[in-house]
């Protein structure tokens, strides 16, 4: 086995873990203000890219000014879906919210299906197509743009968690809700934030992956699924460790499919999960605590 | 004022509704046939331009006087690509509506299951689905008797490949194939063939349809020996490989499987699509057709009545529904509204041209045709050509 093939797995494994740890802070953010697992989480990605898609292959803007206005226009669907279907529950108890979540999953891909039609779509590069080679293994610039924008957004995310006002309400409800609303945190607009804030993530994770993995309506489903897997193993309400479990899965994938076998590719980090989840029910980063709360 | 319009405007209706009822009465008795489609759920973009091509032949044929003057009715269901709607739809058919002979389902999967039914009720059935156990009972090696296809067969696709990788000079060879039941069928083909044609598979590699990144499936394939990957998908798979190859430098030739066969997917792949080499029905490239190929007219005259229709590109599997549905007519006209004498005209069809290539039913052989239904295509300046 040469180095160049191992660190092209570990390149791949790292690009698609990326994309898995933005989906993973988008579950953790909602979790955390609301004890709930947000199964739209996926369908924000699939908005991003497809409303990117429209803006630049359809409106012919150019990157750089349709980037912005498709993040915002995910964060405010994020935020209408809250506001119309999440805030005007007089009793909320998870399970209902979980299966609202699900209900707007299921409308959101029937929606897009109605909007774009079956067909995959497609975005050009954000620079060159061309390969970079990199001892022996190859990598496209668009992964570093991936990169790049994913360590900037996790960056200000942590920023505004600390700096802000909101961001501090948004801790302090993550901590303990009862308490933050005592000291005057309107808990309500705390949810209304996490779910503009963590459409605002799975836009940005959509738009940045469209150009070399290519857009569908129905992806969001499965982006989900090793998003919440990603979180789940990092530890459900710890930040880092969702963006550590994220690649942690993608390069266990890739490797599993390199070295292994590709039949085994999902079944060796599901293995993984489960491994993890009975030694370490609350994950790999997760303290005793924050066990999942309410179910 | 309005009202009494509008209700001497809904009595002229009605009128006019009740003369065309009491027109067709006088006239002969409608044939019925029944047709299920995947029309909506997860297989809908096959459903979809089904239901599309058989109303639009339905309307063509009453236009013209109906078949020997009865009117042709269809009756269409929608499963919602589920096996357990399909089979209340076909019962629904068989029980209430009491068809002649169902056109449908779309998938391989909700056609199995309406299989048995068929058979018991003694319904003639032609698939739009492609898998080869609908018309071939694995147990007995035998043709069902009520059941036929129209889609060509995987193997034949695995044949034409391997044809064209023999007059290059391939031998060796690297595939991937989606985990789904597309993917996993075209893999059990593709390994059962290789051998008997001179072809080694050096590389056996699967990837689950949701899957956005296959580099390390082809970075193990780089390390081999191969001289040709053959991908078989229906998903985006099919437009991620090829840029997945361009990006590892990879120069061997790509092949693909039937399931290419949608415009989109070479747009998707871009420039790293150009050169993909796959085996498609010709209605892909019907005017690039030389003048004198049979299934020209044919092809030619479906596409451009469709595409004037529904405003969207035709597609292969709508052609699979107008084969489907024009055989029936034709049994129809000769035997009468009889279900075992329109089996066994069905059977009988021979030399029908449809958009799928050139049918010859027998008692042995249920789908009618042979591998050169298959034409090998290419991708080339951003569209479908010949393979020269």
């Amino acid at each position: 086995m040469n180095v160049s093939a191992i660190l092209q797995y570990i390149l791949s494994g790292i690009t698609i873990g990326s994309i898995y740890a933005m989906v993973a802070l988008g579950f953790n953010i909602i979790y955390s203000a609301t004890d709930i697992i947000n199964f739209a989480q996926g369908e924000f990605v699939m908005l991003g890219g497809m409303i990117m898609v429209s803006l630049v292959t359809g409106l012919k803007l150019p990157l750089w000014f349709a980037f912005p206005v498709a993040v915002l226009a995910v964060t405010l669907i994020g935020a209408i879906f809250e506001r119309l279907c999440i805030h005007p529950l007089k009793k909320p108890t998870v399970l209902t919210l979980i299966i609202i979540t699900i209900a707007g999953s299921i409308l959101m891909k029937g929606g897009a299906m109605f909007a774009w039609g079956k067909e995959i779509l497609s975005l050009p590069h954000f620079s060159s197509e061309k390969p970079i080679l990199f001892f022996g293994a190859t990598i496209l610039p668009q992964v570093l743009w991936i990169l790049g924008i994913i360590t900037v957004a996790v960056a200000l995310l942590a920023l505004f968690f600390r700096i802000t006002i909101t961001g501090k309400a948004m801790r302090a409800c993550a901590a303990n809700r009862r308490a933050a609303s005592l000291v005057g945190i309107n808990v309500k607009r705390i949810v209304l934030f996490s779910f503009a804030l963590s459409a605002m993530l799975g836009a940005i994770a959509g738009i940045i992956i469209t150009p070399i993995a290519l857009m569908s309506y129905d992806r969001g489903a499965m982006l989900a699924l090793k998003g919440f897997g990603a979180a789940v193993l990092g530890g459900l309400g710890n930040p880092v460790g969702a963006v550590a479990a994220g690649f942690l899965i993608g390069v266990l994938e890739s490797l599993g499919a390199g070295l292994i076998s590709s039949h085994y590719k999902d079944a060796i980090a599901l293995i993984v999960l489960l491994a993890v989840l009975f030694i370490k029910p609350s994950g790999l980063f997760g303290s005793g605590e924050a066990r999942l709360k309410k179910f | 004022m309005f009202r009494q319009k509008a209700s001497s405007i809904i009595i002229i209706l009605a009128l006019v509704a009740l003369m065309a009822v009491t027109g067709y009465a006088q006239d002969k008795k409608p044939y019925k046939v029944g047709a299920v489609f995947d029309i909506t759920g997860k297989a809908s973009w096959l459903g979809e331009p089904e239901r599309n091509t058989a109303k639009m032949i339905e309307e063509e044929v009453n236009a013209k006087g109906g078949i020997n003057g009865h009117p042709l009715q269809l009756i269409i269901e929608d499963n919602e690509s589920d096996e357990t709607k399909t089979v209340n739809a076909v019962n629904k058919l068989i029980e209430k509506d009491q068809v002649l002979a169902i056109i449908g389902p779309s998938q391989s999967g909700t056609t199995m299951a309406v299989v048995p039914i068929v058979e018991a009720a003694q319904v003639p059935l032609i698939s739009c689905a492609a898998a080869e156990a609908i018309v071939n009972d694995p147990k007995t090696g035998k043709e069902r008797k009520w059941v036929f296809k129209t889609p060509q067969k995987d193997s034949h696709a695995v044949m034409r490949i391997y044809e064209d990788m023999k007059s290059k000079g391939i031998t060796k060879i690297a595939i991937t194939t989606g985990t789904d039941g597309f993917g996993a069928q075209g893999r059990l083909q593709l390994k059962k063939y290789a051998e008997g044609m001179g072809i080694t598979i050096v590389a056996d590699e699967t990837y689950a349809p949701g899957d956005t990144d296959m580099t390390p499936q082809l970075t193990k394939i780089k390390g081999t020996d191969a001289q040709a990957v053959v991908n078989w998908s229906i998903a985006a798979a099919q437009s991620i490989v090829p840029k997945n190859m361009r990006q590892l430098g990879m120069t061997i030739p790509l092949y693909q499987s039937h399931g290419f066969g949608n415009i989109k997917y070479a747009e998707a792949a871009g420039e790293a699509g150009e050169g993909i080499i796959f085996p498609a029905g010709r209605l892909l490239v019907a005017e690039k057709l030389p003048d004198d190929h049979p299934q020209k007219k044919v092809l030619v005259e479906y596409k451009k009545a469709y595409e004037a229709k529904y405003k969207e590109a035709v597609s292969t599997f709508g052609g699979h529904a107008h084969d489907a549905l024009w055989i029936v007519i034709k049994a129809l006209e000769k035997a009468g509204p009889d279900k075992a004498k329109i089996r066994d005209e069905i059977e009988k069809t021979t030399g029908f041209v449809g958009t799928g290539g050139i049918f010859n039913f027998s008692l042995n052989d249920h789908t009618g045709l042979t591998k050169d239904a298959f034409e090998m295509l290419t991708v080339k300046n951003g569209q479908f050509d010949l393979l020269k």
